[in-house]
């Protein structure tokens, strides 16, 4: 704070001029941590809800549909808290540093994201891959999840007896 | 059409009246930050009445309340036209974190029709500032609707890619 008085000062006394040249001229100077609009990685995204969960204002809205998850983003009542970008597992989202958001249209403030969820090609139930080397397909082509026979990886769900026959 | 209707309407110095539904004073704290000489409005002419009679702008901020709502009404009622709203900070966007409780109508735009929205939970004194230029045909508009899939190729593909069941 002490350090700010004497930049404060400092710009008081060297120039006659105090006033930012703001929309013209250089643009703002952001300080650190400051978060701004958030932003989502698509290819990152595992779908989930964990920011759904933790969203103060329930801004965040997922859809589920079988083998296809719609999240939705609301982004004109956040409160830039940031706590889905504290609970994401995979650092999907992130606050930028974008504070130029305003706008004349309410819909431009809205992102709206399809995820094709992982399905067993036995029992057609989604399920979690504990080997990383097995994820690694399926971060890019999450329809290549789909094993079959001794392909099927340890954390597959175990089949049903209805498939069996 | 919306700029050169601003520059037709509003050719000279806007006049903003400043009111308050029932925000938590961050926003208005910010509003004042604007008109002081270091972010200093008053180059784009914006000058703070004390009547919305005055007024060719309303910056509105907070969510309305119930108890507010045919008061802002009034006020929208009393200023003259050609006017613009601005809606101030996330509660005036969207409604924030109280955007379906029981004593809220929600954001401004469903009281009043909102010209143009300044996010943010306060917005920044250059955000507010930014929100001016664009309603004056200063600067651009850099945000836009994002609608992302994961993966397109799949939605064009005519079959689903799923082995046979049986092997």
């Amino acid at each position: 704070m002490f350090k700010s008085k004497i930049k404060e000062a400092a710009i008081c006394f060297s120039n006659l001029r105090v006033t930012l040249p703001y929309p013209f001229g250089n643009g703002a100077e952001i300080p650190e941590g400051f978060r701004g609009k958030l932003d989502i990685d698509e290819t990152k995204c595992i779908g989930c809800g964990g920011c759904a969960n933790v969203c103060p204002s329930r801004l965040i809205r997922f859809y589920d549909d079988g083998d296809q998850t719609r999240m939705e983003f609301i982004l004109d009542r956040c409160t830039y808290c940031g706590r889905c970008e504290e609970v994401c597992p995979e650092e999907a989202i992130n606050m930028t540093i974008e504070f130029e958001t305003s706008t004349n249209d309410k819909t431009d403030l809205y992102i709206e994201q399809d995820l094709y969820m992982a399905t067993c090609a036995r029992c057609g139930r989604c399920f979690e891959i504990e080997n990383s080397i097995d994820k690694i397909p399926t971060r890019r082509l999450r329809q290549g999840r789909n094993f079959l026979g001794d392909c099927m990886p340890s954390g597959a769900p175990p089949q049903r007896e209805e498939d069996k026959k | 059409m919306l700029k050169k209707l601003c520059k037709k309407a509003f050719p000279k110095a806007l006049w903003v009246y400043h009111t308050n539904c029932a925000a938590c004073n961050g926003c208005d704290i910010e509003i004042i930050n604007v008109l002081t000489p270091y972010y200093d409005a008053e180059r784009f002419g914006i000058k703070l009445v004390g009547s919305p009679r005055h007024a060719d702008v309303l910056l509105v901020t907070g969510g309305v309340s119930r108890q507010i709502a045919p008061a802002v009404k009034r006020l929208y009622n009393a200023t003259p036209n050609p006017k613009l709203v601005f809606a101030i900070g996330s509660c005036a966007c969207g409604g924030d974190v109280f955007f379906d409780s029981y004593n809220m109508y929600g954001a401004v735009d469903k009281a009043i029709p909102v010209d143009y929205y300044v996010p943010g939970c306060p917005p920044r004194p250059e955000a507010i500032l930014y929100g001016v230029g664009v309603a004056l045909g200063l600067l651009p508009k850099k945000v836009s609707k994002k609608v992302k899939s994961d993966f397109p190729e799949f939605q064009e593909l005519d079959e689903p890619m799923i082995l046979p069941k049986e092997h």
